[in-house]
């Protein structure tokens, strides 16, 4: 090379650098409410990741072609994280300042969730993880920015316990019982394992825990395993590829579907399709919603947006369970942001502080639901301070070889007297690491 | 002692599929010295190919249902794989005669990426379905002898049938065709193959080519186990203790390594997993192929390195 | 015409064994060190800190590390993101377990414990070679794995394995913001490279660079393999995991095993390996290449479809982003197999002659 190629690669290098910095000064515009959204829409995670993205961003066009917030519109900015955290990280400081500051991340992966924790409180952006992040966070005294809404991963555990019980007739039967766990093994997979081994004290199970490396296409000795030991019931805690090959191997070795139970990240379309009839009997949790095809609200999404040719993705997708969960996580994000208003004033943008109160002191009952299009969707949600979950229902659903469906409309609530001590516990812990003084009752109702 | 059986022939079966994968890998090296770390990258590259092609193929010639729509597909998927290794020596091994390992390597990683991001994009990034019929219920042999009887897995049964008639093979194509020998020749000294005219460019591009048809045919048996998706290219991951257990240049290593790998991870996995919290097999692994290296440093079949002064 | 060593007559031994025996590089030096610690400061913004400079410092560093054992000591490895984890989880302990402990003190215990265990894994290079160490060193990546998601004690029994760091000060001075942060990192790394260029100096380096170019005849005149083989893999990992506790402490704050996976390793080996063997100079430049690049094409990639008039989808983008990436450090192989390094000193050598070329 010589020195003419070199000092124009020098100077293509310098131009980069400059539109970097250029890109990153996006002039704020009034009336915009930005959410950003971290996708993952390559590499293994996507199959999953991309319909909760897509239900997402549909959900706030959705918004807008109803006024917006109270005549705020909301706008959107993509990032791509490919499921890395430091991706992830790269993202959040790349959109927490674009048109005007963040309304909320929402990380969709519970490694993300932690890194973000700890940034999030500085930057003053609330952490909304609808159904992941980290179970202890429910405690909004000293995790006064993350927002585990309805739903955490030891919510999960105690009614796939309850399910189980239900099953085999009462608590009383579970005394001698054995349940196989099969989980991911990273903070993601771990998070389920407390609980279950509390309920075992209390009501005689054993557990046996059986990791799978990640990415988890490779179980066979995990099922041989579970073919040695037959376990009454499998948990399944895994996300992507790993279902699949969860399912293929218990139709390998003969385990029952139908004593297998999955987390709901565990039970969407993308985990069974491809195994189709394999599948038929498994049965996985839900974060109150299912395949909503029916909906009012995806009614809505596809009258005011894919008949004009404006949805975000294809058409097939719309209403299935990680769309809905994305529709969800963008419906909990906006109706922040409107009680947020109530206070602060009605047709303003809010900050993410702003926004943090109105996620503390969300209060949907059934009626407004209702009126929103998500009747039979989900329940209501309520949160405080000390509850920054809000609502502990969960319904169980299967797979019937061609589609997710109810098959009885039983709800269950998560029992507080278990896990209301273990998250003051973890987080007491967790304050007391950070040296932080959790806020106190009249702290809150500032 | 049934269970024990079983744990067996899973590993087996298990490193059956590495070996095809482990192939790629040696067929490579033995010809132009590239340590093919695409060759997983490779793998998803032609399932992907192979799924869409027998989604749309159907579709464009009107062979609803038949079998020829998957035979179809079959061809052109490994008709696409020799473009692809056409294109990767005219653009990429071409201009790197003579680099070192290490170069090749990041090389081929780069090509990695690329094969990716193209795959991805041209048949996009969701979970297909090959189907060529595998079947994947369970069989239970010697319910007499064994309680619970003897599990075999259909499907891995058919798998390590395939792999294995491939490894035959490609032994055959290696001993008595003139191309093998020409291959063997280049493998074993390029200057002297040269010398006598064989064209090295040619040699490789047939060796890619090779490489990317086994890469297809592990990227059937995986992609109708486990549907074809991105994860389908960390299997080289799986593959590679494989590699240096049986030697990078031996096709019998790559043989025997994938199913030493495969029972001894099945085995550890089962019986010592548990005394330690489970999730052992993966490094298991890369310990055994260790620990074989500190005795054999070239791995139970590569050939000898000598050095000379 | 400015940059020639003519007219620097050297004086005495000292003058000529200097680190940087020619003025203008001298100077230069110490003109980029002022203008990262001064200039930088001034001029940059939150998000270039946060997302980009902090990370390409503390990875330079880790690939400063790499490039001893691949680049001098001739011994492959993609075993680097096990000694970065390693470090981070050392330190992370030294930090929570003793009371009082300052944090210098244990990012550097954590690099040192990181060492030891280099060593450890580093005993198989004495009897294998090339490839198959290469391949071996990965039994080290996914061991490490293993360990901290499965053994309690080295994460503080923490339930999911996750953890986390806050409150760092050195000496009283905070680093809670991103300024401090950077300039922590950067304090680092200046004394580290300036080790590391000294090192290589050094008898042991020659040692190193004796192995790596023909061990047997190395052997042959004295140098013993044990000895300079086992050394670079305790300097290495001493960098690698310090980097390792700086990206978790500074960078990350709170981190789980998969912040070191293998495909760290493979990032690390490739910054060495794009930026150049054998050179402390390199080791920047391959850092940056890949640091950076990904950042700005996948920012760069949307604006050049505006200005198309295509609007690419974020799916689109990160598939581009991918091939383009992929294409180029091919690219990079083909046209400079020796890395951007000596793209460096071929402009030296132009520079020196510049402007009477003959």
């Amino acid at each position: 090379m010589n020195l003419r190629k070199l000092a124009l690669t020098a100077s293509l290098g310098a131009f980069m650098l400059s539109a970097i910095a250029s890109t990153s000064a996006v002039a704020a515009t009034a009336k915009e409410q930005f959410f950003p959204v971290l996708v993952t829409r390559t590499g293994p995670i996507a199959p999953n990741a991309t319909p909760w993205a897509n239900g997402f961003i549909d959900y706030l066009k959705l918004v807008n072609t109803k006024g917006g917030i109270n005549g705020v519109k909301t706008v959107f900015e993509e990032c791509e994280t490919g499921y890395a955290t430091d991706r992830i990280v790269e993202c959040y400081e790349r959109l927490k300042g674009m048109h005007g500051g963040a309304t909320a991340f929402q990380p969709l992966s519970t490694g993300g969730t932690f890194a973000l924790t700890e940034k999030a409180p500085i930057d003053k952006i609330p952490l909304i993880t609808a159904g992941y992040g980290r179970s202890e966070s429910q405690n909004g005294a000293v995790f006064t920015w993350n927002f585990p809404l309805l739903g955490t991963y030891w919510v999960g555990s105690d009614v796939a316990i309850q399910y189980i019980a239900k099953k085999l007739g009462g608590v009383a039967n579970l005394k001698g019982k054995k349940i196989a766990l099969v989980y991911h093994d990273s903070p993601y997979g771990k998070e389920a394992i407390p609980v279950l081994e509390e309920l075992s004290k209390k009501y005689g199970y054993s557990v046996q825990l059986l990791p799978v490396a990640a990415p988890g296409v490779e179980q066979k000795a995990t099922w041989l395993q579970i073919r040695q030991n037959r376990p009454d019931f499998v948990l399944l805690s895994g996300w992507g590829v790993m279902n699949l090959t969860a399912l293929r191997e218990a139709q390998a070795t003969g385990y029952p579907r139908d004593k297998m139970l999955g987390n709901w990240w565990s039970g969407a379309e993308p985990d069974v399709a491809d195994v189709g009839e394999g599948a038929k009997g498994y049965s996985a949790l839900t974060l109150q919603h299912g395949a909503e095809r029916n909906s009012k609200v995806v009614k809505d999404i596809l009258a005011a947006l894919y008949a004009k040719g404006q949805g975000t993705g294809p058409k097939e997708d719309v209403g299935s369970v990680l769309y809905m969960r994305g529709v969800l996580s963008a419906m909990l994000g906006v109706e922040g942001v409107r009680k947020a208003q109530e206070r602060y004033g009605k047709g303003k943008v809010m900050t993410g502080e702003q926004v943090r109160w109105g996620l503390e002191n969300l209060d949907l009952d059934q009626k407004t639901l209702d009126a929103m299009g998500f009747a039979g969707v989900m329940r209501p949600v309520q949160t405080s301070c000390l509850d920054h979950m809000g609502s502990s229902w969960v319904r169980v659903h299967t797979w019937n070889g061609k589609n997710w469906e109810f098959p009885s409309q039983d709800w269950y609530q998560a029992d507080a007297n278990t896990l209301r001590p273990m998250v003051m516990l973890a987080s007491g812990k967790y304050a007391e690491e950070k040296k932080l003084k959790p806020r106190t009752p009249e702290e809150c109702n500032k | 002692m049934g269970f024990f059986l079983e744990t067996l022939i899973g590993g087996l079966m298990a490193g059956m599929l590495y070996s095809l994968v482990a192939l790629g890998f040696v067929l490579i090296f033995k010809a132009s010295g590239v340590f093919n770390f695409a060759q997983g990258a490779m793998v998803l590259f032609a399932a992907l190919a192979m799924a869409r092609f027998a989604e749309w193929i159907p579709g464009w010639f009107g062979l609803e249902g038949s079998y020829l729509g998957t035979a179809a597909a079959f061809v052109v998927a490994g008709a696409l794989m020799f473009v692809v290794a056409w294109l990767i020596e005219r653009l990429v091994l071409r201009h790197l005669v003579n680099q070192e390992g290490a170069t090749l390597l990041m090389a081929t990683l780069g090509i990695a990426y690329v094969l990716e991001g193209i795959g991805s994009t041209l048949f996009g990034n969701d979970i297909y379905k090959i189907d060529v019929g595998m079947p994947k219920d369970p069989v239970f042999l010697f319910e007499e002898v064994f309680p619970g009887g003897l599990l075999i897995n259909k499907e891995d049964f058919i798998a390590a049938l395939i792999a294995a008639v491939l490894v035959g093979l490609l032994t055959l194509f290696f001993q008595k065709t003139t191309t093998g020998r020409a291959l063997r020749a280049v493998a074993d000294d390029h200057q002297a193959a040269q010398s006598i005219g064989i064209p090295l460019n040619r040699i490789w591009v047939i060796v890619w080519c090779v490489a990317g048809l086994v890469a297809l045919v592990a990227g059937v048996i995986w992609g109708s186990k486990l549907g074809v998706q991105f994860s389908l290219s960390t299997v080289a991951l799986r593959a590679l203790p494989v590699v240096i257990l049986g030697g990078l240049t031996s096709v019998p290593g790559a043989i025997l390594g994938g199913l030493i790998i495969g029972v001894g991870e099945k085995l550890s996995e089962v019986y010592l997993g548990p005394m330690v919290g489970g999730g052992i097999e993966i490094w298991f692994a890369y310990v055994l192929a260790l620990v074989v290296l500190l005795f054999r440093p070239q791995g139970l079949f590569g050939e000898k390195i000598i050095d000379r002064v | 015409m400015l940059y020639r060593e003519n007219g620097q007559f050297k004086t005495s031994y000292a003058a000529d064994q200097q680190v940087f025996p020619i003025a203008q590089d001298r100077w230069a030096v110490v003109g980029i060190v002022v203008f990262a610690f001064v200039a930088v400061p001034l001029l940059v913004d939150e998000y270039m800190f946060r997302a980009i400079l902090i990370p390409f410092l503390i990875l330079s560093l880790a690939a400063l590390g790499v490039n001893i054992l691949v680049g001098y000591c001739g011994q492959i490895t993609l075993g680097a993101g096990a000694f970065m984890a390693v470090g981070a989880y050392a330190a992370y302990n030294f930090h929570i377990r003793v009371e009082g402990m300052p944090l210098l003190l244990s990012l550097l215990l954590g690099g040192f414990t990181s060492a030891l265990v280099g060593i450890v894994f580093g005993i198989p290079s004495l009897r294998v070679r090339g490839l198959y160490l290469a391949v071996a060193t990965l039994a080290a990546q996914f061991f490490t794995d293993w360990v901290f998601l499965r053994i309690p004690w080295f994460t503080d029994n923490s339930l999911s394995g996750n953890v986390s760091v806050s409150n760092l000060q050195v000496m009283g001075w905070q680093l809670n913001n991103p300024l401090n942060k950077y300039l922590f990192c950067l304090a680092f790394l200046t004394v580290f490279a300036l080790l590391a260029k000294n090192m290589t100096r050094s008898a042991i380096g020659r040692q190193w660079m004796a192995i790596r170019d023909m061990d047997v005849a190395a052997e042959v005149i004295g140098i013993r393999p044990l000895f300079a083989k086992l050394s670079a893999f305790a300097v290495s990992s001493f960098f690698v995991g310090t980097a390792g506790a700086l990206w978790a402490f500074v960078h990350l704050a709170s981190w789980e095993p998969a912040a070191f996976s293998v495909d760290r390793s493979f990032q690390l080996l490739f910054m060495v390996i794009i930026g150049g063997l054998g050179s402390v100079m390199g080791s920047f430049f391959g850092a940056a290449f890949i640091v950076i690049l990904p950042i700005v094409l996948n920012r760069l990639l949307p604006e050049i479809g505006d200005l198309v008039g295509v609007e690419i989808s974020t799916a689109g983008i990160s598939h581009a982003e991918l091939i383009i990436f992929g294409g180029l450090i091919i690219f990079f192989l083909i046209k400079e197999p020796h890395g951007l390094a000596r793209l460096w000193s071929t402009g030296k050598e132009k520079l020196r002659l510049w402007p009477f070329p003959h």
